[in-house]
């Protein structure tokens, strides 16, 4: 039997490490499971249409100029769906047992959450690249330049990021998997709807434009569109950001407690 | 080192249920500790204390040296986890599962590759390598398990009920498989419902209930402490119980057991059962069924603590 040298503790280059591997793990996962990529893949590609064709003429008199109003909120909107998989792929290693394998090995504590939410991020980037592919083809265009687009993206996954704490609480106090995704579907659809991702917030009724104005989605979809289409983008670049912080702030802790609550 | 395990007056609690009540446990290097217990025992409790997976409320434990709280990195280090609560991936392949494990113990590629095609080659399940796990038999699960475990080579292997669930030959082959591994040197905590794994693969056991130690020694001091065996008697006539239950009472030197007409006592001794026929001959009474056989875990448990091992309940033991 080969006696390895013992570690006195997990070094923060380990643990990076550690992280990769387990978002390869991730990524290999969806190789395994092709109809995970199908749900983000597919579904978003299902909004851009219907929206397009369904609402595009009545709301915006014509389905181009619709789709550039719309996409950028599409975006945002399947970006919150997206982080639902943390939460799901958490909770199948918590209840499967993975997890406690997980941590009886000498590995950094924050690995296996840090590998899930890269891999997380990773899905994101490619169902943003997704969108913004079958938009052109649709007729989206981009009316910034390409520092606009990245910015666009850059705090599209940035809000990704912090979003994934509530995945990761969901994922926690959930008891099965599917019951994170029924949360997903129950919670985040009113309040992606609920904002001018879809419709301008003008055309609403009073007491829901209060809420339209503070949701984050709004923020974001806003600061999007001023990124990638064009107008004014600082002040929903600023809120998005604080509604980011925000969250971490409230979820992070409590994701924390509850995970080591359950194990 | 003499014990690679450790443990003194373990609690652990969950809410209001006492999991551990104080526990304490030696297992020697190179040795196998079975910890023999029912559903709810707290057996799964005190793996994952000696696991570093939970934290114990009272008492202290140490893993070749190291304490399991303090330094829990290092206990990491030194341990093989395999059972119902620390499972592999089943969404990924064989090779994928060992090959993962390899990469976050820091093994480079290459050689990770190379143990996971090892280790496979070694639990027969070569074949199978490029299939995910969730496809597997029970019995190829349990072997992938394992060898998970081993990937890093650990000196020490705790194994969390490795054969329940499984049918005799996977059962028995997962055994010739532990033995191998003991062989080698490796320090084994085994946890099993069934006394006759106990007694196959251990060099002690330790019998729990309740979260408590009731019992310690070889597999042979406690057979003999408990009666390994039991002797049934069904008498023709129901007026002959209560002379049935002297009889064997005073041969057996255990407290017999009366349901309906058949009267059961454990025996630590079989050369009991001769006298047994001759004494009821005597007394005249005719038998039905008159049988020694191994005892159950059940039974172990009626003669060490005075009562049944409680009906196995889902869940009861996290």
């Amino acid at each position: 039997m080969t006696t390895a040298t013992i570690e006195p503790r997990v070094t923060v280059g380990d643990g990076l490490r550690q992280t990769l591997t387990l978002a390869w793990r991730t990524i290999v996962q969806v190789r395994h499971n092709p109809w995970e990529l199908g749900d983000y893949s597919i579904q978003p590609i299902m909004f851009v249409l219907l929206f397009t064709y369904v609402f595009g003429g009545a709301i915006a008199g014509s389905t181009g100029d619709y789709l550039t109003f719309a996409l950028p909120g599409i975006i945002v909107m399947n970006m919150l769906f997206v982080t639902m998989y943390v939460g799901t792929g958490l909770n199948t290693d918590l209840t499967k047992g993975v997890f406690d394998r997980l941590r009886s090995l000498p590995i950094a504590r924050w690995a296996p959450l840090a590998g899930r939410i890269l891999a997380d991020q990773v899905k994101q980037a490619w169902s943003i690249f997704l969108l913004l592919v079958v938009g052109m083809i649709l007729g989206f265009r981009i009316g910034t330049n390409l520092a606009g687009l990245l910015a666009a993206v850059a705090l599209l996954l940035t809000f990704a990021l912090a979003f994934s704490w509530v995945s990761v609480l969901v994922g926690v106090l959930a008891k099965d998997p599917e019951r994170v995704q029924l949360f997903g579907f129950t919670a985040l659809f009113p309040v992606t709807f609920v904002s001018n991702v879809f419709v301008r917030t003008d055309t609403m009724p009073g007491w829901l434009q209060a809420w339209v104005k503070l949701n984050p989605v709004t923020h974001l979809a806003d600061a999007a569109r001023g990124l990638m289409v064009g107008g004014p983008a600082a002040d929903s670049v600023v809120w998005s950001l604080v509604w980011a912080a925000a969250i971490v702030a409230v979820f992070a802790p409590l994701s924390v407690y509850a995970l080591k609550r359950r194990v | 080192m003499t014990h690679a395990i450790w443990a003194e007056g373990l609690v652990k609690r969950f809410g209001g249920t006492t999991a551990l009540a104080g526990v304490d446990l030696a297992v020697r290097t190179g040795t196998v500790l079975g910890l023999l217990g029912p559903n709810g025992a707290g057996k799964t409790t005190a793996v994952r204390v000696l696991a570093t997976l939970l934290q114990p409320d009272a008492g202290h434990a140490t893993v070749g040296g190291y304490d399991v709280v303090r330094q829990a990195h290092q206990v990491r280090q030194l341990i093989g986890m395999t059972g119902q609560y620390a499972s592999v991936d089943e969404t990924l392949t064989g090779a994928e599962n060992l090959l993962l494990i390899g990469r976050l113990l820091g093994v480079p590629r290459a050689q990770a590759k190379a143990r996971a095609r090892e280790l496979l080659a070694q639990f027969e399940l070569t074949g199978a390598a490029g299939r995910a796990a969730k496809t597997y038999s029970g019995g190829m699960r349990r072997r992938l398990d394992l060898a998970a475990s081993l990937v890093g080579r650990p000196p020490m292997l705790y194994l969390d009920e490795p054969t329940t669930g499984l049918d005799p030959r996977a059962r028995a082959e997962l055994w010739e498989l532990i033995r191998g591994m003991v062989a080698s040197g490796v320090t084994v905590l085994l946890t099993t419902q069934y006394l006759d794994e106990a007694d196959e693969l251990a060099d002690e056991i330790v019998v729990i209930d309740h979260g408590r130690v009731i019992a310690t020694g070889t597999p042979d001091e406690l057979k003999a402490k408990a009666g390994a065996q039991t002797l049934a008697v069904r008498p023709a006539d129901a007026s002959h119980v209560a002379v049935v239950a002297d009889v064997v009472r005073e041969l057996s030197r255990g407290e017999p057991e009366v349901k309906g007409q058949l009267v059961t006592v454990p025996v630590a001794d079989p050369a009991v059962l001769p006298g047994v026929v001759r004494r009821l001959d005597d007394a005249g009474v005719v038998v039905t069924e008159l049988a020694l056989r191994s005892s159950s875990l059940n039974e172990v448990f009626l003669s060490l603590t005075g009562h049944a091992a409680e009906e196995p309940s889902e869940g009861s033991e996290s």
